[in-house]
C-alpha cells in the first residue's frame, strides 16, 4: 500500500512566525510556535517521539506530539485538545504538535480514546475530563520516573515548562520519556480545577490557521491517489424512490468515461444511509458529471412524490386539533379548561413556524475509498471518523482491523458530518469495490442540498393567560415536528408560569433528517422567543424586565440578563423604524442572550445594525475561539432565518443551490458584540452552536418595534416589513 | 484535445475538453487543490483565481478562455503566505473551516490591487459573492483593513 503514501505528507514541524495582533475585545495573545501541518492524520505505523499515552508522545527535541480523537471543522478542536493536555502536561505551548489520532487504532484497542463523535459541542465540555486525566496521567508518570531516578518523593518533584526539577536536580521531559512510559500509577491523579489554570482561560490561536491561508490544508474533496477515478452519484430526487432503469449505451462513447452502476437502496429506513440511485465513473470528476448530466434515467417516485411542504402544511394543522404527548416540565391544573373559560383574563395566542433547512456546508459531501484485498482507507469529511470506518468495513465485508480513515480538516460540518454524510462512505466503498481501484466520490451542490439530511421542520401553536399583572398564569404549547427535538427548548422553558403544559406530536414525512447546529434550538430560539414577546407587550411589560422577573430564581439565567441590561441600553421607545429586541434561550447547557438592534427602511428594507450576545457556559478555555464560534453561530441561524428556507413540491426539494437557497452575505453580516457571563457552576456549556437560537428570535423582536408587524415564519425575507 | 495554461508562472499542457471548466482542470489535471468546488454556479466564490490579475470564478470560465492569459491561483498567491493578505488573515485568525478562505484571500487580494484603500462598503461590495458557512465575516473585513495597511507600508 505504498502508494497511499503519495498524499501523505511526512509530519513537518512549520515555524511560521506569526505574530499576535490586536483583536477585537483586545484579548491578549501569547507568542506563538505550536504548530500543526497541512495533512496532519496519523496511522498506526506512524512514530514519533516515545510515547507517554496514547494522546502524548514526546520527542527528543522536546516536541510534544499530542494526538486529537475529534475533527477539526472550523469549532478548534484541534488546537482546545492538545490546551487541555498541555495545561496537565505543564509545557511550553511552542512546542506543541497537533495531529489527529488513529480512528483505526481507537477501534483496535477498544475504544482508545473514548470517543471519536465530534458533536453537540462536546469536545470541551463533555470531553475535557478524560482529555485533562491523560495529560495529567502522563505529568504525574513523568514526575515519578524522576522521581525513582533522583530517589526523591514524586511530590517533591514539579513539572514545568517541560522540565522536571527537584531540589537542584533538573531534567527534560524528554530525558524522562522512556521511563515514564513504562511506569503505571496506583492511582491516577485529578485534574485541575479552574482556579489552578495557566494556560486554559487564555486567548491562544489556532493552530491550523497558516495551513488555511495559502491553499495547503488538506480536505478529504482534495484527497488524490494514484490509479484514482472519479464517481458523480445521482439519486432519486424523491427519497425513497427508486431507479427503474438507466440507458449507459448513450454515454457509452463519451470522453473518459468508464461506466455507470446502479446504487442500491441502503439498509432500510432506520439506516437511511443510502437512497437508490445511479454512479458515472470517468477519469475526472468533470467527465463524470457531464456524462452523468447526459444519462437517460428512469425513476419510480413512489408515492412520496404528491408530498409538498403545502400538504405537510396540512397535516399539521389536521394534528394541531389532535391531542398530543405531553412532554417537559408541566405543572400546575387543568390548563385545558382555563384556556376554555378564561374569564377576565387576557388571551394571547400565536402560531409559529420554521420550514426544513439544509447544512449547505461549504465542502460538499464526497468521500475517497481504496478497497484492497487486505485493507479499506477512507477519506471523507465525517464528524466521526471511527463511525465511518466502521461504516466502510460494513459495506466492503473488510474486518475494521484492517479499515484506516486518514482525518483530513473538514470544510464545515455543522452535524452534517455526523449522520449527514454517511451514504458517500458506502457508494465510494461500493464502488471501489467493484472497480478493484480507488474511487473519489462527490455529489454536485445540488445533490448535497437534495439529499443531505435535513433539518426538521418545527410549527408550535401557544395559547397564554395573563393575570391583573400582566404576566401569564397559564401557558399551552403543542408542537409539531418530523422529531422529538421539536420541543428543545420549549418544553424546558426557564419561565415557570404557574399552570403549564406542553405537548408534542410527531408527523410523518419522507424526509431524511439529522441534526444541525444547535438541533431544535436553532428553530425555537426564535420560536419560542417571539411568543415570549407577544406575552410580555399584551402584558404591558418591558420584554427585557419580563425575562428578568420570570427567571427570578434562576441565577444562570439571570447572569445572562442583567449583564444584558447592563450593556444592552435595551429600550422600546425608539422611533419607527427603528428597534431592539431581546431573546435567550439554552443550548448544549449553555445559557445565550441575545440583543438586536435592527433598522426597518419605509419600504420595509431590513438592515441588522447590531448583535449583541451574552454567553453563560460556566467556564471558557479559549475566549479568543469562543468569540469567533459565537460570531459564527450567530451569523449562521441569522443568515437561515432571514434568507433561507427549503422549497419541497412533488416529493423533491426544488431550490437546491445557492442562488435559490440564499444564505447570509459579507454586506447583511451584522457587528456581533460578545459578553462573556461566567457563573462557574460544575457543568460546562458548549460555544460552537449556543448564539444561534437567540440571535432570530432577537431580530424578529426588534423587527416587531421597528414596524409595528410581528413575524411568525421564517425566511424573514417573504414577509413584507413596510410601513407608513 | 492539448491546450497550454500558465498557472503561477509554470506552463501545464492539459488534454481536456476545451469547455471543461478551469476549475476542474485546476484540481483534477494539474492537482493545485487550493481552490475549492462550492457551488459550481459563481455563486459561492471558493472557486476564485485571478485571471491577468482580476478575479473570476473559476467553476464558470472554460479552461479554453485562459489559454494565452496569467493564472494566479492560492498557490501562487505568494511565496510562504507573505501576501499582505495572507499575513493579515493570519495574525487576525480569520479562517474557521477554511474551506471557504481561498476564494476569500484571492477576492481580497484582487479588491487591495485595485483599492489600496477600501471602505467597509467597497469591500462589501468586492466580497458580496464569496459565501462562509462558518460566518468569518466580521474578521474577513478587519483583515481586508489590515491588509491595506500592511501593503502600504
Amino acid at each position: 500500500m505504498t502508494h497511499l503514501n503519495v498524499t501523505r505528507r511526512q509530519f513537518n514541524v512549520t515555524t511560521a512566525a506569526l505574530a499576535g495582533g490586536g483583536m477585537m475585545l483586545g484579548f491578549h495573545m501569547p507568542a506563538h510556535g505550536a504548530a500543526t501541518n497541512k495533512s496532519p492524520w496519523l496511522l498506526p505505523t506512524d512514530k514519533e517521539g516515545t510515547e507517554i499515552n496514547a494522546w502524548i508522545a514526546i520527542d527528543p527535541d522536546g516536541g510534544v506530539t499530542m494526538r486529537v480523537p475529534h475533527t477539526e471543522q472550523g469549532q478548534g478542536a484541534l488546537t482546545s485538545v492538545p490546551m487541555m493536555l498541555a495545561e496537565e502536561l505543564h509545557i511550553d505551548w511552542k512546542s506543541v504538535r497537533a495531529v489527529f489520532a488513529s480512528a483505526n487504532r481507537h477501534v483496535r484497542n477498544n475504544n482508545e480514546y473514548v470517543t471519536m463523535s465530534t458533536a453537540g459541542s462536546n469536545v470541551v465540555r463533555s470531553r475535557h475530563p478524560h482529555i485533562m486525566a491523560a495529560g495529567a496521567s502522563a505529568r504525574e508518570r513523568l514526575k515519578e520516573a524522576a522521581a525513582k531516578a533522583w530517589n526523591v518523593a514524586r511530590a517533591d518533584v514539579v513539572a514545568k515548562d517541560g522540565v522536571l526539577t527537584a531540589g537542584n536536580r533538573r531534567g527534560t521531559f524528554a530525558e524522562f520519556a522512556t521511563a515514564a512510559a513504562a511506569i503505571r500509577l496506583e492511582a491516577e491523579p485529578k485534574i485541575k480545577t479552574p482556579d489552578q489554570w495557566w494556560l486554559l482561560g487564555t486567548s491562544v490561536q489556532r493552530l491550523d490557521i497558516p495551513h488555511k491561508v495559502n491553499g495547503s490544508a488538506q480536505y478529504s474533496i482534495d484527497t488524490r491517489l494514484p490509479n484514482m477515478v472519479y464517481a458523480n452519484v445521482v439519486c432519486c430526487p424523491v427519497p425513497w424512490g427508486e431507479l427503474k432503469s438507466f440507458n449507459f449505451e448513450a454515454i457509452k462513447g463519451r470522453p473518459g468515461v468508464i461506466g455507470a452502476y446502479e446504487m442500491k437502496m441502503g439498509n432500510g429506513r432506520g439506516g437511511a444511509d443510502m437512497q437508490s440511485g445511479v454512479a458515472v465513473v470517468a477519469d475526472s470528476f468533470y467527465r463524470a458529471k457531464t456524462a452523468l448530466d447526459l444519462l437517460p434515467i428512469e425513476w419510480d417516485f413512489g408515492p412520496n412524490a404528491a408530498v409538498s411542504n403545502a400538504t405537510l402544511a396540512a397535516d399539521v394543522q389536521r394534528f394541531m386539533t389532535m391531542p398530543g404527548e405531553a412532554v417537559g416540565d408541566n405543572a400546575g391544573g387543568d390548563v385545558f379548561a382555563m384556556i376554555a373559560n378564561p374569564g377576565n383574563a387576557k388571551v394571547v395566542k400565536a402560531e409559529y413556524h420554521r420550514p426544513y433547512e439544509t447544512h449547505f456546508r461549504m465542502e460538499p459531501i464526497n468521500a475517497t475509498v481504496s478497497v484492497t484485498a487486505d485493507r479499506v482507507d477512507v477519506w471523507t469529511p465525517s464528524q466521526d471518523q471511527s463511525a465511518a470506518l466502521q461504516r466502510a468495513a460494513n459495506q466492503s465485508g473488510m474486518d475494521p482491523k484492517n479499515v484506516y480513515t486518514h482525518t483530513t480538516f473538514i470544510g464545515g460540518a455543522f452535524g452534517g458530518g455526523g449522520g449527514g454524510n454517511t451514504a458517500v462512505t458506502r457508494q465510494a466503498t461500493e464502488l471501489s469495490k467493484t472497480l478493484g481501484r480507488p474511487v473519489k466520490l462527490m455529489w454536485t451542490r445540488e445533490e448535497d442540498v437534495r439529499h443531505d439530511k435535513q433539518r426538521s421542520p418545527h410549527t408550535t401553536q401557544f395559547t397564554a393567560l395573563l393575570g391583573a399583572d400582566g404576566y401569564p398564569t397559564t401557558f399551552f404549547s403543542r408542537s409539531i415536528g418530523t422529531e422529538t427535538r421539536v420541543t428543545s427548548g420549549v418544553a424546558d422553558m426557564p419561565y415557570k408560569i404557574p399552570n403549564r403544559r406542553h405537548e408534542r406530536s410527531l408527523q410523518p414525512s419522507h424526509i431524511p433528517t439529522a441534526s444541525h447546529r444547535a438541533p431544535g434550538t436553532n428553530q425555537n430560539g426564535f420560536i419560542l422567543e417571539g411568543f415570549v414577546d407577544e406575552m410580555a407587550i399584551a402584558g404591558g411589560i418591558n420584554p427585557l424586565d419580563w425575562r428578568l422577573k420570570m427567571t427570578e430564581g434562576a441565577n444562570d439565567w439571570q447572569a445572562v440578563l442583567k449583564v444584558m441590561k447592563e450593556k444592552s441600553g435595551f429600550r422600546i421607545d425608539l422611533p419607527r423604524g427603528e428597534g431592539m429586541g431581546v431573546a435567550i434561550m439554552e443550548d448544549h447547557a449553555s445559557i445565550c442572550g441575545a440583543c438586536a438592534t435592527v433598522t426597518v427602511s419605509r419600504r420595509g428594507q431590513l438592515t441588522v445594525e447590531k448583535v449583541m450576545v451574552v454567553i453563560n457556559s460556566q467556564h471558557i478555555i479559549n475566549p479568543l475561539n469562543c468569540a469567533e464560534q459565537l460570531e459564527g453561530a450567530a451569523c449562521w441561524e441569522l443568515g437561515t432565518a432571514w434568507f433561507a428556507g427549503l422549497d419541497l413540491r412533488d416529493g423533491r426539494f426544488t431550490n437546491t443551490n445557492i442562488d435559490t437557497y440564499q444564505l447570509m452575505r459579507i454586506n447583511q453580516m451584522p457587528p456581533v458584540e460578545v459578553h462573556f457571563a461566567l457563573t462557574k457552576g460544575g457543568t460546562w456549556g458548549g460555544m460552537g452552536e449556543p448564539a444561534g437560537p437567540p440571535t432570530p428570535g432577537a431580530v424578529a423582536n426588534a423587527i416587531f418595534f421597528a414596524t409595528g408587524k410581528r413575524i411568525r415564519s421564517t425566511p424573514f425575507r417573504n414577509h413584507d416589513l413596510s410601513w407608513a | 484535445m492539448a491546450l497550454t495554461l500558465s498557472v503561477n508562472g509554470t506552463n501545464h499542457t492539459v488534454d481536456v475538453e476545451p469547455e471543461t471548466p478551469l476549475l476542474w482542470v485546476l484540481r483534477d489535471t494539474i492537482g493545485l487543490t487550493g481552490t475549492k468546488y462550492g457551488c459550481g454556479i459563481a455563486r459561492c466564490g471558493a472557486c476564485t483565481v485571478h485571471i491577468d490579475g482580476q478575479p473570476v470564478k473559476s467553476c464558470n470560465t472554460k479552461v479554453s478562455a485562459a489559454v494565452g492569459t496569467r493564472v494566479t491561483t492560492i498557490e501562487g498567491l505568494s511565496a510562504n503566505s507573505t501576501h499582505p493578505v495572507q499575513v493579515a488573515w493570519t495574525e487576525m485568525g480569520v479562517p474557521q473551516c477554511g474551506y471557504c478562505q481561498s476564494g476569500q484571500i484571492m477576492a481580497a487580494a484582487a479588491l487591495l490591487s485595485k483599492r489600496a484603500r477600501p471602505t467597509d462598503a467597497e469591500i462589501d461590495e468586492a466580497m458580496v459573492d464569496n459565501l462562509c458557512r462558518c460566518g468569518t465575516y466580521l474578521r474577513i473585513r478587519s483583515a481586508i483593513h489590515r491588509a491595506a495597511e500592511l501593503g502600504a507600508r
